[in-house]
């Protein structure tokens, strides 16, 4: 297919772009086969908007005579609109967006297309895969071994090719768990706690329908991660009823009786479509700046958007304190694995492992416990807020899973590497990017579309320091503590970066923001010159004190030091200055 | 004193606010004749002074004991169990009888003794001084001028004795206005706009009935406009519902009839009065202390409250004042009923976005004497500073620091000082430790002699004014009389969580930004001084070693003791490193403190006590 055939008309001149807190720019309206390009005809302000097509959750077109008007609702919750004049060229537009914005096949997605201007210097595909991963595990357990039981996709269609499963475990058995466990997906490793060596497993439901089936080896593999005498936990993340029902169609949950070393707690987080109906709601009231007081309170709370949150950390929060405070096993699952158990254990991964808050290591977590984990982010975000087509996959699970983080990151503002603009960029692209990573629904999908060999990872672009720059935390200091946050609804706050971006002027806040900035990096600045200053000065303190010790001898006066001692002093200040130097950057 | 009869009570227990599975603190409890302490078992203290207490409750014996509970005005709650239930009672009927004062001679203030001499009292009481203000202001000038008519209080003696008014309004059209005037507040001037020669004068409902006028009260009206050279029309503004205005008139009061006065335009703006205001914090209070509160419990209690609606009309009317006078350049007079609560709020409001000196920690100081203060804010009714009419009651200046709150969270950068400064001021208008708020108008303020026998609460302020600086402050942000135009879209205004739980820190970040960063330019001062310090001492090293070597060595003639001592040049780090520490120990948090520990019963394992109440920093005790 030729995207030229969808264009009909590719450029209309004397356009008006309106957007909230910008006056209206006039200029020239161009269509590209993935992209939507206005530019300001001002020659002392040239102005240029590009926006990807996918990121266009809808449309809307008005006419008022022959002037049209088409209002374009982005999945990052953006609005704008255009005047168009001329109303067949308006319409033609509007039907090319229309189009150009919902394309089927993802092998026209704009990834297939893009060629980066930047030079690449590590490639994304070659971060982060699990042999890395394992060895650091090794270097603290030898209980667990990577199993390549699903090198062909041939075992669980949306696990990695390579999981990490107990050593006890043989394949034959894993063969026999996966049939017993909803989708395949059987008990795989997903967190080892160094600090007392606790782990976190995850896996599907297990199918034991309304005769209570039982598999011995599914029991004998999360047995295997227990210790002598000790229990453990099971996160199931439905309510308890909706566990029972499930009964019904196939899947279950654990029972007691045969499961006797492990205490089952319900959690209630919700999915699909209930939580794509909140943030339909939310955003609606976002948007109204017409609401009186009780009016937008009550919106907020009927969302219930950050309900869902609160649920989401609670439960998070509860495994993080089963592992590290009880010091016992943690088991998550929800009904397939792939949503409220992978925020679940990602969230609780960020409470206790001070590497996931780090940038590098938030990157991992995100690639192991959502990408290789098989969240199926082609589906739950094909569209966003505007969307009007209702389909039951479509859920913002990872924009609650990054707005949890944002949650914390706000009640412990020094302990992650990362900023809030960091969050805000991988919700933009996970729901549009020029890059592969969030294409396709799970690994399998992904090495069927050669996203490795055609796209360009997200990575690539992120890590290289120019980009880095823009979503470094300059708070960060290394905090390896566990970090418990508040779920109290009074410590919980809507996250506007993300839902009132668009909806006010934030030029105050932002000046505010540099400010914090650059006393930060004045303070560091004044830090390192007063570290110089004293080096050099103890440097020439010790020069005189040489020359003076000199001096001494030659009078003939014994120094109590002697030449010996004053190689100590300039160690002594050298290490006194190293010692300023660490404590005060951190 | 007589009222204590038990000091001292052993194994007292502290319940945790909002656990519901019973954490506690064991201690010792006990009573002074100013202040209750609880000290902990980990020696930590928790002090409560008895004005703080706004309620003691004693709820029904359980096994473990008698649960005494006591809310504060500060929003502090604390939860006792003493084992015994005599003792319970004994402190219960101390605390009652403590905490309700009946004369204003038994108040804090007048025992408290903060080492100052005498000279330093007049002084701390000279620092805020009203005619200079004024004068800062731009008045007496052609249009303005400082009338003696109240000198005596005699014609309203819950105004100061300085006021100013038109130099067209004379002493009868001023004596004649204030008979029409609800308890005689006539229109006087609060504020003076100089570049736009406008004013917001603010007064008391007219008691016009249902037809009744006052020829000297139009006079005075007229006298306002005619002031106003650059706009012809006044705004008079009832900050009142409708409603309300006219359910009044009925009681032969009521609002000014815009056909009687000439070039008016009234304007009604809808705030509620002091008892929908009391009932309305009273509801938010419930919903925010409730234990397990769900998320949508709070945000419908929120709602329910009407906390930030009434806020929000707050703002709204103070944005309606500043636009009359910066777009219009139009005067405004402002009232309510008596002229005391609501025309406080607006008035106050509208001076703090028209004027950046508000915006000053002085400057600040000073709106909240002129306009609250000297115009006779009933602080002592409101803050039930002496055992009086619970319905007198009420959050109005609560409501004033909530709105200057929000502000400084949409301006961060406009304000020299921080959240700090308003929860401390917040603290004492209640403690009744210093003089300023006692009382209930500046005449009464005058007969208890309180300059002299008390202390000024704003030189304490200054002189610790590094605690409530903001370091995001920029002057050049708002330069002279610039205007802050606040958004009030509904979604701007937030609960404000470090009032209302400020004594709860489970809940706030455990890492606070804003400290971090006042430390920070704090240090950086500091760090600016030391590096001229070493850049010196590096010229002087340099300048010895090469030129004068022989002087250098009768300075130093010791090498020895210098190099096993700190050398000299890192003497300065000792400040730097407390600041650092400060900043690093707030790092981690607890379980406990929060409530999704509940879930599983064998959570419910001892752990080490780690909250204070007092200075109650989390800390992360592995």
């Amino acid at each position: 297919m030729e995207f030229a055939e969808l264009i009909k008309t590719p450029r209309a001149d004397n356009v008006v772009l309106h957007r909230p807190f910008y006056l209206a720019v006039e200029g020239t309206l161009c269509l590209t086969g993935h992209h939507l390009i206005f530019s300001s005809r001002r020659q002392d302000n040239a102005e240029e908007l590009w926006l990807l097509h996918s990121n266009i959750d809808s449309i809307e077109k008005r006419f008022v005579g022959s002037l049209g008007t088409i209002i374009i609702k982005c999945k990052d919750l953006r609005i704008i609109q255009l005047d168009i004049p001329g109303m067949e060229e308006c319409l033609n537009i509007a039907s090319s967006i229309e189009a150009l914005s919902t394309l089927d096949s993802v092998t026209l997605m704009y990834p297939f297309f893009y060629r980066p201007m930047f030079e690449i210097v590590e490639d994304g595909w070659r971060c982060f895969l699990p042999d890395e991963e394992f060895e650091l595990l090794s270097s603290a357990t030898d209980e667990w071994r990577l199993s390549c039981i699903n090198k062909e996709f041939s075992v669980c269609p949306s696990y990695p090719p390579v999981v990490i499963v107990p050593k006890s475990i043989d394949d034959e058995a894993l063969r026999k768990v996966a049939m017993f466990r909803h989708g395949s997906r059987f008990p795989v490793l997903s967190y080892y706690h160094k600090k007392n060596g606790m782990v976190m497993m995850r896996s599907s439901q297990p199918l034991t329908g309304t005769n209570g089936r039982r598999c011995k080896e599914d029991e004998k593999l999360i047995n295997a991660t227990l210790r002598p005498g000790k229990r453990g936990y099971i996160i199931d993340t439905r309510s308890l009823n909706v566990a029972q029902q499930a009964r019904a169609k196939g899947g279950g949950f654990e029972q007691e009786a045969h499961y006797p070393q492990w205490r089952r707690i319900h959690k209630c987080i919700e999915r699909f479509n209930i939580l794509q109906e909140s943030l339909i709601k939310l955003v609606e009231a976002c948007n109204d700046q017409s609401h009186n007081m009780d009016r937008w309170l009550s919106k907020l709370e009927a969302s219930n958007w950050l309900t869902h949150v609160k649920e989401i950390l609670t439960a998070a929060c509860l495994a993080a304190q089963c592992i590290d405070r009880e010091g016992a096993s943690v088991l998550v699952h929800g009904t397939e694995g792939t949503d409220s158990t992978l925020q679940v254990t990602s969230l609780a991964q960020i409470i206790l492992d001070p590497r996931c808050r780090t940038i590098r290591g938030f990157e991992s977590l995100v690639v192991r416990e959502w990408l290789q984990a098989g969240h199926p982010f082609q589906q739950r975000c094909a569209q966003s807020a505007y969307s009007n087509s209702k389909q039951k996959w479509e859920a913002p699970v990872f924009l609650l899973f990054l707005d949890c983080v944002w949650q914390i990151l706000r009640q412990f503002p020094c302990s992650f590497e990362f900023n809030e603009q960091f969050l805000i960029m991988l919700f933009e692209h996970a729901y549009a990017s020029q890059f592969g990573t969030f294409l396709g629904n799970n690994e399998n999908e992904r090495s069927k579309l050669k996203l490795q060999q055609k796209t360009m990872s997200l990575w690539s672009w992120v890590n290289r320091s120019e980009e880095l720059s823009k979503f470094q935390n300059p708070l960060f200091e290394a905090n390896s503590l566990v970090i418990w946050p508040s779920v109290a609804p009074q410590s919980l706050q809507l996250w506007e970066g993300v839902f009132l971006r668009w909806n006010r002027p934030s030029k105050f806040l932002d000046e505010a923001h540099e400010e914090m900035i650059s006393i930060i990096k004045y303070n560091k600045e004044l830090q390192a010159k007063v570290n110089a200053l004293r080096r050099q000065l103890a440097q020439l303190e010790t020069v005189d004190r040489m020359q003076e010790n000199l001096r001494h001898t030659q009078l003939g006066i014994v120094s109590p030091l002697g030449s010996s001692s004053v190689s100590k002093l300039h160690t002594v200040s050298a290490e006194a200055g190293t010692l300023t130097s660490t404590q005060l950057y951190g | 004193m007589e009222h204590i009869r038990t000091t001292k009570v052993e194994q007292v227990k502290l319940l945790d606010r909002f656990s519901t599975s019973n954490k506690s603190l064991m201690g010792t409890l006990y009573l002074t004749a100013t202040h209750l302490l609880f000290i902990d078992s980990s020696q930590r203290e928790t002090w409560i002074l008895h004005h703080h207490i706004a309620a003691v409750e004693k709820l029904p014996l359980t096994t473990s004991g008698c649960p005494l509970v006591i809310q504060c005005k500060n929003f502090r709650i604390v939860h006792f169990v003493v084992p015994r239930e005599r003792d319970c009672h004994d402190i219960y009927n101390s605390l009652l009888q403590l905490s309700r004062t009946a004369k204003y001679e038994e108040l804090y203030a007048f025992s408290y003794n903060p080492k100052q001499n005498e000279s330093e009292q007049v002084k701390g009481w000279q620092l805020i001084d009203l005619a200079e203000e004024y004068k800062r202001m731009g008045v007496p000038n052609a249009n303005w001028q400082l009338s003696d008519a109240n000198r005596d209080y005699k014609i309203c003696e819950t105004y100061p004795r300085e006021l100013y008014v038109p130099r067209t309004a004379s002493k009868p059209i001023i004596v004649g206005s204030s008979k029409f005037r609800s308890k005689g507040r006539f229109p006087v001037l609060s504020y003076y706009h100089k570049n736009k020669e406008a004013a917001i004068c603010r007064c008391s409902q007219p008691l016009s009935g249902f037809s009744a006028r006052c020829l000297e009260d139009e006079h005075m009206l007229q006298a306002i406009s005619k002031a106003n050279p650059s706009n012809r029309y006044m705004y008079v503004m009832d900050t009142r519902p409708k409603l309300n205005a006219m359910a009044n008139r009925a009681a032969g009061k009521g609002y000014e009839n815009e056909d009687n006065y000439s070039n008016i335009r009234f304007q009604f703006v809808g705030i509620e009065n002091i008892h929908v205001m009391r009932s309305s914090l009273q509801k938010l209070l419930e919903v925010s202390g409730t234990k397990g509160l769900s998320v949508n419990d709070f945000l419908s209690g929120l709602e329910n409250s009407g906390w930030l609606r009434h806020i929000k009309a707050v703002l709204d009317a103070a944005v309606f004042l500043v636009k009359a006078i910066a777009v219009e350049s139009a005067s405004v007079l402002v009232h309510c009923s008596d002229g005391w609560d609501r025309t406080s709020q607006v008035c106050s409001l509208g001076a703090l976005l028209l004027d950046s000196y508000y915006r000053t920690i002085k400057g600040f100081m000073v709106l909240i004497e002129k306009d609250w203060i000297s115009f006779g804010h009933k602080f002592s009714d409101r803050c039930c500073q002496l055992d009086g009419d619970p319905k007198e009651i009420s959050p109005v200046f609560t409501q004033f620091l909530e709105s200057v709150w929000n502000l400084t969270e949409q301006f961060p950068q406009a304000f020299e000082y921080n959240e700090a400064f308003l929860l401390q001021i917040h603290e004492h208008v209640h403690s009744c430790q210093f003089g300023n708020f006692l009382g209930n108008c500046q005449k009464e303020r005058e007969e208890l002699k309180l300059k002299e026998k008390t202390y000024s609460l704003w030189p304490f302020l200054l002189d610790e004014q590094k605690k409530y600086q903001n370091p995001l402050y920029n002057a050049d942000f708002s330069p002279e009389l610039t205007l802050l135009e606040p958004n009030t879209v509904s979604f701007n205004f937030k609960f404000w969580r470090n009032m209302y739980h400020q004594f709860d820190r489970s809940m706030h970040p455990r890492q606070c930004v804003f400290n971090l960063i006042m430390n920070m330019s704090e240090q950086n001062k500091q760090l600016e001084e030391d590096i001229k310090e070493l850049e010196a001492k590096v010229k002087q090293r340099n300048g010895q070693s090469s030129a004068v070597p022989v002087k250098e060595h009768q300075q130093s003639a010791h090498p020895a003791p210098m190099a096993l001592k700190t050398p000299p040049s890192f003497k300065k780090e000792q400040p730097l490193i407390p600041v650092n520490d400060a900043v690093r120990t707030i790092e981690g948090s607890n379980t406990a403190d929060n409530r999704y520990s509940e879930f599983v019963a064998e959570f419910s394992k001892a752990e080490p006590a780690v909250v204070s109440l007092e200075y109650g920093v989390a800390r992360m005790t592995c």
